[in-house]
């Protein structure tokens, strides 16, 4: 009986422990509540995953409702790839939670703190798994005001202003993806996004949904940090907690994307040609530009809580590319780059959380010789490093790798030389902070810092060779995202 | 204005009033316009004409700032506890159709219990805005 309800499940569950956890008063209790929680996801996707692969994809009509009238929950491999993606770096990154919140967060606000994150992925599910273009916003505002409330906690003072310049922008984002599903609403008279997709192929007047497009596509592109959306990112990472940091760049920009990818190719797909021909050069600028004056901003960054942060725009740009390319090799590319993205950059935010429990401060004049002092939290970064500069053998090469040969399929050759010089520019960025971690020598603030606790450095060495292991087995993360891609594409063609 | 003789026992004379015209607004929801939310903002006005005129040290009294963190946690417990309840009870969830003996009276108790909770999330939470602009930091 329960396994028909698996899908509410997902998103029911860590919607109850919020709840649960806004009322508890001790920092310790509200954390193992989130913890089995999170842990409680991954099964929950898993099953529903074994569920997809024996009877193909489902629905769930929330309130009984059949679905162009209620709202209902599909599940197919993308909606179970993300979850899975999702719920993995929840699950590994909650048990880090414990001692970086307790030293960042004052005591009465930790359970607001773990409450809200619980929220966050309530909302990040339900965007997820939604079938319907207003619910997806309703979940969109969810997951977004508990992320804003997340960032604000951060210890430094700047963290209430970076709140609340992404609250600002976040909101113009929503506003405009709110006035997109309108004139979609009445252009189709309907907000299933199957629905909407039918309907589009019969409605006359292109204009308004032209319109619709663009409001989406500038909505979408703030959540996802699009590049000349993405103002609010390095502030708002940098000022964060950085366990938030590390969950955000994980999650929260790669499901804007999955809900981006969901329009274009599902809803817009059947009328891919007449609608976004006129957008779709600006993709390909803004992934361009996106890629080299996000990378080179990386470079001359001092925090590297910053330089992590544009280098996260940067990516974005390769998932735009891929998206822009509208191939197999290139939808592929940028699919798994959720996937791969989401280790590597976690795992780079927790190994600099760690180094933050420890210093206190993250600039990057102030961590010489911190190889030395916190061997293995710095190897876990070198690992996770390699592996968003891309040399083969890693989970960053693999996308980059569908990425030139998405490109080249188009003749696009002068791609795969954007996509080396990056690595080039990512290889500078990261190695000044290698340089200065392993060849310099220790500070008077470094000299006495020790490595981090085990409960730190173990979900942090999960994901940092979790972005090594994708690179050689890409059976799931590769397997998966081509048969997705086939999928979007089928739609458009 | 806790002087003002007029203010006093005018604002004691109409609290009931306001608090009955919530609960109108609440039950005549399904029916007309209204329902939980604006019956709960109507709610959270009478307490907050009671803390304009006599001030904030008596209205924490009768209502502390850690009934508020139970309110706004509870509503939304009670509006998911209904779509639990209606999962056990065989149906989808918030499936109201199978709270009552037929679909109608099942409908108007599921609505019933979500507007219960909408009413005491929604009071709660415009009260602790009150609370977090009039008071003094933490």
């Amino acid at each position: 009986m329960i396994v028909s309800h698996l899908p509410v499940l997902q998103v029911v569950v860590p919607l109850l422990a919020a709840l649960i956890v806004a009322v508890v008063r001790s920092g310790t209790v509200s954390w193992m509540v989130t913890f089995l929680v999170s842990s409680a996801m991954p099964f929950i996707a898993f099953a529903l995953l074994f569920q997809l692969l024996s009877s193909g994809p489902f629905t769930y009509e929330i309130g009984g409702w059949v679905a162009p009238f209620g709202i209902e929950y599909r599940v197919d491999f993308f909606t179970c790839f993300m979850l899975i993606i999702v719920s993995f770096i929840c699950v590994v990154a909650v048990p880090y939670a414990r001692l970086s919140i307790a030293s960042e967060v004052s005591p009465g606000n930790q359970p607001f703190f773990y409450s809200l994150y619980l929220l966050f992925i309530t909302g990040l599910f339900g965007i997820i798994m939604t079938g319907d273009a207003f619910n997806a916003f309703v979940f969109m505002e969810i997951s977004s005001l508990s992320s804003y409330g997340m960032i604000a906690m951060g210890r430094d003072r700047n963290a209430l202003v970076a709140a609340y310049q992404y609250l600002i922008i976040g909101t113009i984002g929503a506003s405009f993806y709110v006035i997109a599903v309108g004139l979609l609403y009445i252009m189709t008279g309907t907000l299933n996004l199957v629905d909407i997709s039918e309907r589009l192929r019969d409605v006359e007047s292109m204009r308004p949904v032209l319109a619709a497009f663009v409001f989406l596509f500038v909505g979408l592109g703030v959540k996802f940090a699009l590049f000349p959306l993405h103002l609010w990112l390095p502030n708002a990472y940098a000022y964060a907690p950085c366990f938030s940091a590390a969950i955000l760049s994980g999650t929260a920009t790669k499901v804007s994307g999955y809900l981006l990818v969901i329009f274009i190719f599902r809803v817009f797909g059947v009328s891919f040609e007449y609608v976004t021909a006129p957008v779709i050069s600006v993709f390909f600028f803004l992934a361009v530009l996106g890629i080299i004056i996000a990378s080179v901003a990386a470079v001359f960054q001092d925090n590297v809580k910053r330089v992590l942060a544009y280098s996260s725009v940067a990516q974005v740009g390769y998932m735009m590319l891929g998206i822009y390319l509208a191939n197999l090799s290139g939808l592929t590319g940028a699919i798994v780059h959720f996937f791969n993205h989401a280790l590597i950059k976690s795992a780079l935010f927790l190994a600099v959380g760690s180094v933050f429990y420890r210093l206190g401060d993250v600039h990057l004049r102030n961590l010489s010789g911190i190889g030395k002092q916190m061997p293995l939290t710095m190897a876990a970064f070198v690992l996770a490093s390699v592996s968003l500069i891309g040399l083969p053998g890693t989970a960053g090469f693999v996308s980059k790798w569908y990425l030139a040969q998405g490109a080249l399929e188009r003749g696009m050759w002068p791609l795969v030389i954007l996509l080396v010089f990056s690595s080039v520019i990512a290889v500078i960025y990261m190695g000044r902070i290698l340089e200065v971690a392993y060849f310099g020598e220790p500070s008077s603030s470094s000299v006495n810092v020790r490595e981090a606790p085990a409960s730190m450095l173990v979900p942090l060495w999960v994901l940092a060779l979790s972005s090594i292991y994708f690179g050689f087995d890409t059976r799931f993360s590769v397997g998966m995202a081509s048969k997705v891609a086939e999928t979007l594409l089928m739609g458009s063609g | 204005m806790k002087f003002d003789i007029i203010a006093r026992v005018s604002v004691k004379m109409f609290l009931p009033f306001i608090l009955l015209f919530g609960l109108y607004i609440q039950f005549h929801g399904d029916y007309g316009p209204g329902g939980g939310f604006q019956a709960g903002v109507i709610i959270a006005s009478a307490i907050i004409i009671y803390a304009l005129v006599f001030g904030l040290f008596p209205v924490h009294q009768i209502v502390p700032l850690r009934y508020l963190r139970l309110m706004m946690s509870a509503g939304v417990l009670i509006y998911l506890s209904t779509g639990i309840l209606t999962m056990i009870l065989g149906g989808n969830y918030l499936e109201y159709s199978v709270l009552a003996h037929d679909q109608i009276h099942g409908q108007e108790w599921g609505i019933f219990f979500v507007e219960t909770g909408v009413l005491i999330t929604v009071t709660g939470t415009m009260t602790g805005i009150f609370y977090a602009f009039v008071g003094r930091g933490r």
